[in-house]
């Protein structure tokens, strides 16, 4: 029976706790009395017959036919599925978008459907490789589609392939992949790592174009999302319904079928498990592991580093699949999201700290620059929370990571002339939104390399400083500890070498005996906070 | 010569006292009859124990699986149907030649690989000590009758299945005369079921070409290896009819290597999928009718890979 998450009070006994680092990892001493650590819950019970609960979804799903029924040989079938950016770390193979995908597609072959297009719903993400598409749909669904031209990437700038279908009430434009669009019926394979994915968000943005996702990807709806890991209460997903709303009416038919997994990032046993462990039930072998892990790395050079981190994949184990009509199937996952993520905090604290791992959703078999840093402490791990934040407003943020200043020049190339000219001139989002935005979002250059190389689409490190625009508003001071400090200068944040420093430092804006919370995430945790 | 023969070993014992020699049988004693001790009968008990396997496995590694790489050139598919597949399993796999064992050997992952044991048949592989010990030691093999349907090659099969060993079989009974499949019977379908075992179909291609029958050199060529969904018995099914099952998943995969995977996905709910065996042609027409069934190569990945 797997343990749930919980807050452990440090006190004058508690060991020093494990912050991640980048690619390395740090041991921080938390002051006792006054600090607290709020721990992921154990991995879940993963189903042990995948094929079989597959199979059993698509025959039972919710709200609509079993699948088989929908399928007819003349039919125009569209499978899309999430990119490279779930789950992180990536799976072992097989990953779960392969397995239901190759279920989906034996129920066609059945029906003897003929008009099959598979699409990798990306929206403005760089398109995936070979390597990456084999590794989400495996081999045998690759070979058989990819030749023909019949798998491939979305892509958002292509006029030629995109569907214009209607303004939402609040007149958001509606603007999908065509194909998709015109298809009998859309079979959307997602996977829900976390309480954002899925949804109508699977459709309505990631087969959208940049003048749909302008109207939600932006610093006013992202400042009202609250948090956008909390559907309910975010103005992100408000509006991705409203949009799916419009897909519904144009008569668009979407069967929708969401995974979730547990929380087995680093295994059960192996040289990550460690990592999954709490600090005062490490073993003499878990120490072992990890002094040689943290030793290891620090042995490598940094390309060899990063790559030895991003060939790691994690045995995940699903926790549900569903199908059906997106709403009821949405609200199922969403269940079992927080079933496995949640933790029950009493209060808000002064100061929050986290370690940022190595990887976060745009930096998959790529480098993960100081916008990305930005994105995943300030974007992700700030917002996850259901209620309120973890920390209390004008509190102070302190988070781990080298922070380097580095970029991959295929992957992110717009990402550095933000960095050198938008961030030089201004970190408000709200500025950078108004006076640059549309330049990048515009440019040419990038817009090529989107299309026609493995780029993020030209406005897409200004969504990564929107994603944190609500934290941004929140936050009396954000602190790098151990980053190159002039990037995390360029960034607006303070930079620190240690952590004793970094508390030092925020006690000019929260006093000085605060309250401290430790996000320990990943396994990813999620705080209800009451 | 004439001296040295003066010192063969047969010649030398028969100098020896008893007991350093046989004994003689005297004249009025019926001598009891002399059990067989090749063939079926073969006791292969000692393979399995643990310097054998341990034998076995430096075999496998150091000898076998380099000269696979050398003369089969394999590339191995479908593992990720074996996800959470637990041992004990059948893998029941087409027969065109000798390479045949060794490739598949060499193809099991983990956990199957070192724990297994291969059904070989009795009549060919057991027929002197050398051959059946060599067999045993490497292959891991037991014998089988092929003539003839016993007891005792089920029950030492289903023994070892029911004591955690993975078993490699190929039910067609032989390798193929012309280059085409046979039909397969039912031992694999009859052990799935009476052990509660699953059947891995398992498809070869290419192996013929390499060392067909008839043929003592090898040819080296390329091949590929491809493991289908684990096939469990339905309820009340015949071991005949569970059989044709398997032999039409392997069917099914050999679709899937000459084609592609959704249209033999297609051409097998339509009960479509080219039969094993071939078509009812005769004579070069049958031969000709090969050349449809070459598979399609992986492409060379594309720059870039980033």
């Amino acid at each position: 029976m797997p343990r749930p998450g919980f807050v452990l009070e440090v006190d004058g006994s508690t060991p020093p706790i494990l912050f991640h680092h980048g690619e390395g990892f740090r041991l921080e001493k938390l002051p006792a009395g006054r600090s607290r650590v709020v721990y992921p819950g154990e991995p879940l019970e993963p189903i042990d017959d995948v094929d079989q609960a597959i199979e059993d979804a698509l025959l039972h799903p919710l709200d609509t036919d079993p699948l088989p029924a929908l399928l007819r040989p003349d039919m125009k079938l569209t499978i899309c599925f999430d990119d490279v950016s779930l789950p992180l770390p990536p799976m072992k193979r097989p990953d779960i978008r392969q397995r239901v995908i190759e279920a989906v597609l034996d129920m066609a072959a059945a029906a003897g459907v003929d008009d099959v297009h598979l699409i990798a719903a990306l929206a403005l993400h760089r398109r995936m490789t070979e390597s990456e598409l084999r590794q989400a749909v495996g081999d045998r669904v690759y070979d058989a589609f990819e030749p023909k031209g019949l798998l491939y990437n979305h892509d958002a700038e292509d006029p030629d392939n995109l569907s214009f279908l209607g303004t939402t009430d609040k007149g958001e434009e509606v603007e999908i992949n065509k194909r998709a669009a015109e298809s009998d019926l859309i079979v959307y394979v997602n996977i829900n790592l976390v309480a954002m994915d899925g949804g109508h968000k699977s459709t309505a943005t990631g087969l959208a174009s940049y003048r749909s996702l302008r109207h939600h990807h932006n610093v006013n709806v992202m400042r009202h999302s609250r948090s956008f890991m909390d559907r309910h209460s975010s103005e992100l997903h408000h509006s991705n319904w409203r949009m799916g709303e419009v897909i519904r009416n144009a008569g668009v038919k979407i069967f929708q079928i969401e995974t979730t997994l547990n929380n087995d990032t680093f295994g059960q046993d192996g040289p990550m498990s460690v990592l999954a462990k709490r600090e005062w039930e490490w073993s003499t072998r878990d120490r072992a592991a990890f002094v040689g892990l943290q030793q290891g790395v620090k042995l490598l050079k940094p390309a060899a580093r990063r790559k030895a981190f991003q060939t790691w994949r994690a045995p995940y184990g699903l926790t549900s699949v569903t199908a059906g009509a997106v709403d009821p199937v949405h609200e199922r996952t969403l269940e079992r999201c927080f079933e496995q993520h949640l933790v029950s905090v009493e209060g808000q604290t002064d100061i929050l700290t986290m370690g940022l791992p190595y990887i976060c959703p745009y930096n998959v078999n790529s480098i993960m620059n100081p916008i990305l840093v930005m994105c995943l402490g300030l974007g992700y791990f700030f917002n996850m929370y259901r209620g309120k934040p973890l920390v209390r407003e004008g509190g102070v943020l302190i988070m781990t990571h080298p922070t380097p200043w580095e970029f991959h020049p295929v992957h992110h190339p717009s990402y550095i002339d933000f960095f050198e000219q938008v961030l030089a001139e201004t970190t408000d989002p709200l500025e950078m939104e108004q006076r640059y935005e549309k330049q990048f979002a515009e440019d040419e250059w990038y817009r090529h390399l989107y299309r026609t190389s493995y780029a993020y689409h030209g406005v897409h490190p200004f969504y990564m400083w929107y994603w944190g625009s609500h934290a941004l508003e929140h936050l009396g001071r954000v602190i790098i500890v151990g980053g190159d400090p002039k990037a995390v200068r360029r960034l607006g944040f303070k930079p620190a070498s240690t952590m004793a420093d970094a508390f030092e430092m925020a006690s000019d804006v929260v006093g000085a005996a605060p309250t401290i919370t430790h996000l320990h995430n990943p396994p990813i945790v999620m705080a209800d906070v009451t | 010569m004439g001296s040295l023969s003066k010192l063969s070993p047969a010649k030398v014992t028969a100098q020896l006292p008893f007991p350093y020699r046989a004994p003689t049988v005297p004249r009025g004693v019926e001598p009891l009859p002399e059990e067989p001790k090749l063939g079926a009968h073969y006791d292969t008990d000692w393979a399995r124990r643990f310097p054998a396997r341990w034998a076995r496995a430096v075999i496998l590694e150091a000898a076998l699986r380099p000269a696979v790489r050398v003369l089969a050139d394999p590339e191995r598919r479908g593992y990720d149907r074996l996800a959470g597949l637990e041992p004990p399993v059948i893998f029941a796999a087409n027969h065109h030649s000798h390479v045949d064992a060794g490739l598949l050997l060499t193809s099991l992952p983990e956990p199957f690989r070192y724990k297994v044991f291969a059904a070989a048949a009795a009549d060919y592989f057991f027929v002197n000590r050398v051959a059946a010990a060599a067999s045993a030691l490497a292959l891991g093999a037991i014998p089988i009758e092929r003539s003839e349907v016993t007891r005792r090659s089920a029950d030492q099969s289903a023994a070892l299945l029911d004591d955690g060993w993975n078993m490699v079989i190929f039910p067609e009974g032989g390798r193929s005369p012309d280059g085409w499949g046979q039909h397969f019977r039912g031992g694999a379908a009859y052990l799935s079921t009476r052990c509660g075992v699953p059947v891995v179909p398992v498809h070869m291609e290419g192996t013929g070409r390499i060392l067909p029958k008839g043929r003592n050199r090898p040819r080296p060529g390329r091949t590929r290896v491809t493991f289908g969904t684990p096939m469990r018995p339905a309820d009340g099914e015949s071991s005949r009819r569970y059989a044709a099952r398997i032999e039409d998943a392997v069917a099914a995969l050999a679709d899937e290597v000459s084609h592609d995977w959704y249209t033999a996905r297609v051409r097998a709910h339509a009960g479509q999928s080219p039969d094993l065996t071939g078509a009812d042609l005769g004579g070069w027409r049958r031969t000709w009718a090969l050349g449809d069934r070459k598979p399609i190569r992986a492409r060379k990945r594309r720059w870039p890979d980033l």
